[in-house]
This record gives C-alpha cells, sequence and structure tokens, in this order.
C-alpha cells in the first residue's frame, strides 16, 4: 500500500511547484501587457493549459475562482463553530472573572483584567505554584514518554524489517495496546497496579521479593512511574507503526549495494536505516510530544480528577481547576499559557527541523 | 531454523531485502530476546483482561493468580445488569458515528479544495486546521461547556447533556484529523488522473465523485477507522459533556466501582466486550490505516 504511494508522493509536489510559478506568470504577464503587446498573447497559453475545460474563459475563471471556497465551505463554517468561536470565547473568558455564579451567563462575569494569569503565573502563591509543579511534572513526563516510546519503536521497527515466522502475529499483538480504547486499556492498568490484587505488586513481592511490602502505586510518589509505564505501553506501537510503513519505503537496492560493499547488518542499520527514517521521525515526534503533553485521558482514568501530585499532568490540572473548583477565569487563563507555550515550541521545532533538512539537501 | 524456513516463504513472495544467510548470529540473537521481552509487556495487561474477566469476584479480589482457579462467564452476563452498558455502548456508537460520518464527508470536500486548487486563504485554513489538532482538547472544553450552557439557558434547548452537542465537540479532534489526512492522501493521487476526467468534459464535483473519491477508497477508510477509533476512547468530553441518559462507554465503565468494592472481573469484561469491535477492526484495516498517515505526514 505505501510502497505504492510513496513513489506517488513526489509527483504532486513537483506538480505544485511547477504549477505554481506558470500562474503566477499568467497573473502577471496582463499587467505589464499594455505597454508591451507582444506580452499579450503568450498570457492565455499557460492558462489555457491550466484548465483545459471548454467555454468562455471569464466564466470558467470565476467559477473556478469561487469552487474552492464553496467547497470550503462546510468546513469553514464548522471550523468557526467549534474551534474558533470557543477559542475566541475561551480568550476572552481569561480576563474574566467567572466563577461558578456566573456558569448561566458567562458575559455578565465582571473583567478581571490580567488577574488571572497574575494569579496563575504567581509562583510564591498556591495557584501559581501548582501551576509551576504539574507544569514541571508534564515537561518530565513528556520527555521520558516521548523518547522511550521512540526507542521501543525504532527498535520493534527494525528488528521487524525482515520477515521471520510470527512476525505477522507479533506485528498485530504490538499494535493492539494502540487500538484499545484508551479507558479500557488504562482501566486493566489501573487493576494491575491495586495495591492489594494487583499483579504488578504480586510479581514484585510475593514473587521475586524484590520490594520489602507492596508500595503503593496509584497514591504518593509512584504514581509517575505509573502514569510513565502506562503512558509508553500505549504509545509506543504507535511509533511502531508509523516507522514500520517509512521502512517499507527504504529501497531495497540500497541494501544490496551495502551488502555487497562489504557492510554488515549493524552498519546498515546506522547508515542506511535510521538515516532514512529522519523525515518521519521529525514529523513523529512532533506529534508524539504534542499528544502526550496534552494528554488527560491516561491521567483521569488512572487517578480520577484530581492526580497525585507526582502525576499531575496540565491538562489534568486545567480540568480540576475549571470544574473541580469552578474558577473557570483561572481555568481559562491556564489554558491559553498552555497554547501560548505550545505555539512556541512546535514553531522552534519546525523551524529548526525544516532549517536541518534545508542543510542536508545542500 | 525458523530463519530459513521464512526465507523461502519471503523470497516466494517478494524479493528478501537482505539474503537471510547474511543475518549475523548477533541480530538474530537481539532480536529474539528484544522482541520477547516487548511481546511480554505489550501481552501482560491484555492477558490479565482476559483472564480476569473469566474468573469469580472473590479471586479477583484476593491476591492475584495467573492460572484461575476458577472459570465462570458470569461476569459476562452480569456487566449488563450492574451497569446500563447497552445504552452506553449505544451512545457511544451513535455519537462517535455521527461525529465521525460528519467529518469525513465535510473532510473529502475541504480536502478537494486544498489539494486541487490554489486560492488565496489557503495557507491560512491549511494553517489552522493544522495547528488546532495540537491544541489540547481542554482549550476548547471550557468554552464550548459555557457556550452550550449559555446557548440552552436563552433558547431553552437542552444543549447541554445533549448527543448533538456530544457530537459537534467530537467534531474539534475528528474534523481537522479528517482534513489533515484526506489532503495528504489527495495529494499522493497523482493529478493526471482528475485533470484527465476535466478534459473528458466532468464538471468538477463529477471529477470528485467519479475519479478521485474512487481512487482515494483506501483513504477514506484509513481516516474513517482512524476518527471513529478516537471518538470511541474519547474521555475529556464526555466526562463534561454528557447527563445519565447520554453518557458513552469511557464514562459509564466508572460505574463497576461502587463505594465499597469495584467489580473487576466485571470491569475486565466490560472493557473487553467495548474493545474487541474496534480493535478488530483496526486490525482488519490497519494497512490502509497506515498509508493514510503515513500519506498525511509525509506531505
Amino acid at each position: 500500500m505505501t510502497a505504492h504511494s510513496a513513489p506517488r508522493t513526489p509527483a504532486p509536489a513537483a506538480g505544485d511547484t511547477a504549477r505554481g510559478p506558470t500562474r503566477t506568470a499568467a497573473d502577471r504577464t496582463p499587467a505589464p501587457a499594455p505597454g508591451r503587446r507582444s506580452a499579450a498573447p503568450g498570457a492565455p497559453a499557460p492558462s489555457g493549459t491550466r484548465r483545459p475545460a471548454a467555454g468562455s474563459p471569464l466564466r470558467d475563471r470565476v467559477r473556478s475562482a469561487g469552487l474552492p471556497y464553496l467547497l470550503l465551505l462546510p468546513a469553514l463554517a464548522l471550523e468557526l463553530l467549534i474551534h474558533l468561536v470557543p477559542m475566541a470565547t475561551g480568550i476572552v473568558m481569561a480576563f474574566k472573572d467567572l466563577t461558578q455564579e456566573y456558569i448561566s451567563d458567562w458575559s455578565a462575569a465582571p473583567w478581571a483584567g490580567l488577574d488571572n494569569f497574575r494569579v496563575a503565573v504567581d509562583v510564591d502563591a498556591p495557584v501559581g505554584e501548582a501551576l509551576l509543579r504539574s507544569f514541571a511534572v508534564t515537561c518530565g513526563f513528556t520527555v521520558l514518554a516521548v523518547g522511550l516510546s521512540w526507542l521501543l519503536g525504532v527498535t520493534a521497527a527494525i528488528l521487524m524489517q525482515d520477515a521471520f515466522r510470527g512476525r505477522g502475529l507479533l506485528r498485530a499483538l504490538f499494535l493492539t495496546p494502540y487500538a484499545l480504547p484508551v479507558y479500557a486499556a488504562v482501566i486493566t492498568w489501573s487493576f494491575l497496579l491495586q495495591h492489594d490484587n494487583g499483579l504488578l505488586n504480586h510479581v514484585l513481592h510475593d514473587q521475586l521479593g524484590l520490594t520489602d511490602g507492596k508500595p503503593f502505586w496509584l497514591v504518593g510518589d509512584n504514581s509517575f512511574v505509573a502514569l510513565l509505564l502506562v503512558a509508553v505501553w500505549r504509545t509506543w506501537p504507535f511509533a511502531f507503526l508509523l516507522l514500520t510503513a517509512a521502512l517499507q519505503n527504504v529501497s531495497a537496492d540500497l541494501y544490496e549495494a551495502s551488502a555487497l560493499d562489504g557492510a554488515g547488518m549493524w552498519r546498515q542499520i546506522r547508515h542506511i536505516t535510521l538515516p532514512a527514517l529522519r523525515p518521519v521521525n521529525q514529523v513523529l515526534v512532533l506529534v508524539l510530544f504534542l499528544w502526550t503533553f496534552n494528554d488527560f485521558n491516561v491521567p483521569f482514568v488512572l487517578f480520577g480528577k484530581s492526580a497525585p501530585q507526582s502525576a499531575d499532568l496540565v491538562s489534568l490540572h486545567i480540568y480540576q481547576s475549571s470544574f473541580v473548583t469552578w474558577d473557570f477565569g483561572a481555568g481559562s487563563a491556564m489554558s491559553v499559557l498552555l497554547l501560548l507555550f505550545l505555539l512556541l515550541v512546535t514553531a522552534g521545532y519546525l523551524l529548526l527541523t525544516s532549517r536541518g533538512r534545508g542543510s542536508a539537501d545542500v | 531454523m525458523s530463519d530459513t524456513a521464512t526465507a523461502h516463504q519471503a523470497s516466494g513472495a517478494a524479493a528478501p531485502r537482505r539474503s537471510p544467510t547474511a543475518l549475523p548470529r548477533s541480530f538474530v540473537w537481539t532480536r529474539r530476546i528484544v522482541l520477547t521481552l516487548l511481546a511480554v509487556f505489550t501481552a501482560t495487561p491484555l492477558y490479565v483482561m482476559v483472564s480476569s474477566s473469566l474468573k469469580p469476584l472473590e479471586e479477583v479480589s484476593g491476591t492475584f493468580r495467573w492460572i484461575p482457579a476458577e472459570l465462570t462467564l458470569e461476569p459476562y452476563r452480569d456487566i449488563w445488569r450492574t451497569v446500563p452498558l447497552g445504552r452506553y455502548f449505544l451512545n457511544s456508537l451513535i455519537v462517535s458515528a455521527s461525529a465521525t460520518a460528519c467529518s469525513v464527508v465535510v473532510a473529502v470536500f475541504a480536502a478537494y479544495a486544498v489539494s486541487r486548487y490554489r486560492f488565496r486563504g489557503r495557507q491560512v485554513f491549511t494553517v489552522t486546521v493544522l495547528s488546532t489538532q495540537m491544541f489540547p482538547g481542554i482549550l476548547f472544553l471550557l468554552p464550548l461547556f459555557l457556550l452550550f450552557v449559555n446557548v440552552g439557558n436563552a433558547t431553552g434547548l437542552a444543549l447541554y447533556g445533549s448527543r448533538g452537542a456530544l457530537i459537534l465537540t467530537y467534531m474539534t479532534f475528528t474534523l481537522p484529523l479528517s482534513i489533515w489526512m484526506l489532503a495528504g492522501y489527495f495529494a499522493s493521487i497523482p493529478r493526471d488522473l482528475d485533470e484527465a476526467a476535466l478534459v473528458d468534459g466532468c464538471g468538477p464535483l463529477g471529477a470528485l465523485f467519479r475519479v478521485l473519491i474512487p481512487a482515494a477508497v483506501p483513504g477514506i477508510i484509513a481516516v474513517t477507522v482512524y476518527s471513529f477509533m478516537t471518538a470511541w476512547g474519547e474521555v475529556l468530553f464526555a466526562s463534561v459533556m454528557t447527563n445519565d441518559a447520554t453518557r458513552t462507554l469511557s464514562i459509564g465503565l466508572q460505574g463497576y466501582a461502587t463505594r465499597t468494592e469495584v467489580y473487576w472481573n466485571q470491569v475486565m469484561a466490560a472493557s473487553l466486550v467495548v474493545s474487541v469491535p474496534v480493535v478488530a477492526g483496526f486490525l482488519l484495516l490497519q494497512r490502509y490505516l497506515v498509508a493514510g498517515l503515513t500519506a498525511g505526514a509525509v506531505k
């Protein structure tokens, strides 16, 4: 499947760039045309190749100019309804003193100016301190979870590149955690992590004798480990899935040629497989980062509405400040701060990777 | 032994990437050890889920046992009575399917426009769609909650807690996902295909319906599966936007925990029951999913 789409992908991309200049050339030529009439006859030619349908060119142009917008109309309307209006509302809410009393009419809430933000970033006060701690926990959690998931994914993808008996079955097994509905998977983990009747304590204490007693995994400092374990279990199959697909596109010729040159398996992995995965890795890491950083499902199902301090991820933290403490103003301010942070990181990352890609091409 | 056996099969199916005899011992052993560990890590919770769902309550409440002392199907009978699982199931199905269907239909048109036409605002649109996908759901949850409550109060419509409202909130993540994946997939289909249809006298919509959509069936399947899976597993919006009548599985499953006891065997049985349809669908259709995902990602 992917083997087919791979060689195709560059074709339309090349078409795009070929098309872009053609079009701008066609659009620009009429402008200097009054001065130099000789340029005018050249103008219709490119536009003619662009849209070879019959009919009057003017009507054609109007139709093709309006058509994309018509096609986009439903998507635009929905985007407005579900993303842009709520986002604008959320930003306005962040500047209001929006407590429980105003739930039935949020616009009536008094303006708070920058108070919500001031409270959110004041690290000496309880709210700001808790947010900062939650932010730090989330950063550490994200780095570890993304790193481990990527590592497991890339290892499994490389090891399973060649056919061997049972590969298909193993592949299905590896993908199952990703396909499971998140709550079903996490509930199962919370059973494994139970203090008295869980598997983990049974193995660690009863069977291996590694721990003195039976530790609590879902309260206290251990919950960070528990959260990480569950998150990696759920996330690494996605890395595996994408990287496996990417490996199918690596040309077999490269391996054959390098084998003829005497390169061993390990060297092939280092010098052919890993470099070939780079573009997919860049997208993958960004996607994993965003998902993990924003993750709400895993901590919510594992811990409920309020997580232990050591595993208090930002999403759950905002949820708690909003729907448990009922302070929507503070919750919105935190959301806006989170959004700014994500935008900054993503922009920085994209800039960095595109620069790296550019220099690699040169 | 196993390696040579599969080598013949592999060479029969497709050209082997490397000659199997060239696989160094170190690699083969690394592969065996690492993959075994990964398989144990992956399979353990799945095994616990299945085996515990067949145990009586006394057994899951006591010390964990790898091999069940007694097998029973009672949990599978009781799950439907302890909580209204059937209703939750139906709610999840309606909400996930509607959100997916709406998103995919709307996204097909949007993706066609984005991948085949150059127009003013195209860049703004794609960037908006892409960026909303990366925003945390919590960002939309608060305002949507208040907007639903407020609009409901103003118009008398019971928006908050209704299935319609939940479907709309689910589209906050299914729609950008669908547009992004489909635009990538359409871009990977050669333009000549639908341009030939235009030359042959098809209108733009004719080209879309007669040529592009049939050619994009794998991509559309991928988007549908992926959207549905994401919606089926959604927890955040469901935890705030549902009431007793519209509750979905993600929240409903918490009903097996009472104040005094958690019916772990029923929890596991119910988890299995709600998982089997999506996991089966996913495993059956995963090759399409991979194609769709990579088309979206590489673009």
